[in-house]
This record gives structure tokens, sequence and C-alpha cells, in this order.
């Protein structure tokens, strides 16, 4: 019983987290004197430090549901995401950076699933920092294992028609789940569409909503 | 030579050290080209920051069923990036 443990808790019942306030790691210390010594030269200012944290913590799995529901409702957009994601994304002015994204469809009898097994690459620019989970060691040794056992944990029961197709990204590449369009939104249009596009129908772990 | 896609292919089955980005479990399987990438700056030297050369990269399809005799659906598969010194080019 995790309760049992008191000296872990505090009085609401809640574990304690560990606080990280011991002393720097000889990376962090590193860090702190590039940036320092960088604003004193002028080469950066804090400011534009600033900008950039702001601007990577913005990036959020909306923008991955944008490009999922362009593909949904523009065809020939479909076909150059499926083509080249690196030039599909910058056209929605998605800026990638370096990075090589590929897209991978889902459809009747194909489903995918994105893994990174020796550390966490994931599309940051399309879908923000990736979840916890992903970077687990668990995560990334079972999803390449057994990964209908792992899809069901997250509720995800693949029949067995159903082609599985696990991408391990251990190279240039980043990959996103173009998830199947779901029945009966042939109304919506494209904004409302992204709204049924999730962060885990990205990865493949899970599924759109439904309307 | 650039591989076509649909050409078979061998992992090989060394074990350097460093900074490698071909995964234990793939080495010694045999998939198939899916396709190719283009020309990338190898990462196992680009990692120390010594000059790099260029390799061509891959993605190549393997079958679960052959990556794990005991799959629970063989039939389903597992794409890799594979650089180009990774592929066992004397393979049957």
């Amino acid at each position: 019983m995790p309760h049992d443990h008191h000296d872990h808790l505090s009085p609401s019942g809640h574990p304690y987290r560990q606080d990280n306030d011991g002393a720097l790691t000889y990376w962090q210390t590193m860090e702190i004197a590039i940036r320092e010594l960088m604003i004193e030269k002028g080469e950066l200012t804090p400011a534009q430090i600033q900008e950039q944290i702001d601007a990577m913590d913005a990036r959020s799995p909306a923008n991955g549901a944008a490009v999922v529901a362009r593909a949904w409702t523009d065809p020939d957009f479909k076909k150059r995401l499926l083509e080249n994601g690196s030039d599909a994304a910058r056209e929605m002015g998605f800026d990638i950076g370096p990075m090589h994204l590929v897209a991978v469809e889902n459809t009747s009898d194909t489903h995918n699933l994105i893994v990174c097994t020796l550390c966490s690459c994931y599309p940051r620019n399309l879908l923000g920092l990736p979840p916890d989970w992903y970077k687990t060691r668990e995560y990334r040794s079972r999803a390449v294992r057994e990964p209908r056992a792992v899809l069901r944990e997250f509720g995800v029961e693949l029949p067995e028609s159903t082609t599985l197709r696990v991408h391990d990204s251990t190279a240039d590449m980043r990959y996103i789940v173009l998830p199947a369009r779901p029945v009966g939104t042939e109304n919506l249009n494209a904004e409302d569409l992204a709204k049924l596009v999730t962060r885990d129908s990205m990865i493949g772990t899970g599924l759109p909503k439904a309307p | 030579m650039t591989l076509s896609p649909g050409t078979k292919v061998r992992i090989k089955t060394m074990v350097p050290l460093g900074h490698i980005r071909t995964p234990h479990y793939l080495r010694g399987k045999t998939g198939v080209v899916e396709r190719v990438l283009g020309p990338f700056k190898n990462p196992e030297q680009l990692a120390y920051m010594v000059p790099a050369p260029t390799r061509t990269l891959y993605r190549v399809r393997f079958e679960m069923g052959h990556i794990w005799p005991d799959a629970e659906a063989p039939q389903d598969t597992l794409d890799a990036e594979i650089y180009e010194h990774w592929i066992d080019q004397d393979a049957p």
C-alpha cells in the first residue's frame, strides 16, 4: 500500500517529489558559463534566449492536428504530405528546422506506431515536448517487442486483419502518424476536425476522438 | 551504388563501440529497402565532432515474425533507418 510509507507522504497523502537543490552538475555549470559569456560578449541578449525558450514551449500537438486536419480535407495536400512531410509542414508555416519529417498513414487495414528505441526522437516542432512515457525504457523496448500488447494498454485493440507497422526513429527522420479520418465527420471543416486529433493519435498509441 | 526499394538486405552483426544508430535487435536480421532517404552525415563521426563522411540512409522494413520468432502477429512490420555501411552487401 503506497499510503503505508508515511515518511514519503505529505499531510495530504501525496508523495513528496524530490527537490533539485543539489550541487550543479558539470554540464549545468558549463551551460551557465557559456550563456553568461555569450551575453557578456554581445553575441546574444537575455531577451533572445527567453524568446527561444518561449517558442519551444509554445509548440504543441495543435500544430500536428492542423496538419492532419488539412490532409483530411485537401487530397492534394495529403499527397504532398505523404511524399515529403518536411515540405508539407513548411508549406503550412511550421518551421521544422533541419528536421526531416515522414508522415505515415493509417488506413482501414494499416495502423502505424512511432517509437525511438535509442533515445527520445520526436517531431517536437509539430507535437511539442514528448510525454514522459515516450522516453521510458519500458515504452521504447516494448513498442518494438510486443507492440500490440502496448496498444491494448493504451486502449487500442487492433483486429487481427490489420497490419501494424512500427517505425523506429533511429536516425535523421522524425515521424508523425496521419490517423484515419473518423466516420461521421463528412460535414466538419478543417478547424473542427483538428479538435478531434489527439497527440496520441499522431504517435499511434491512440485514435482520433469521435465527433 | 544506391540500392533500390524492394532490395533484400541483411544488417551486419558487427558490434563497434561508440555512438551507433543501428539497434542491436536488428543486427544480423534481413529486411527489404522501403525507401531511399538520401545522403546524411555519418552520426558515428558527427557525434564526436570529427569530419563525418556522408552515407546513404535507407528505411529498411523487417517482418516482426523474423525479428521475434514468438511475435503475436508475425506479419506486422518494423521500419528503421539504416546507414549503408551497416548493410551487408555480401549477404545472400
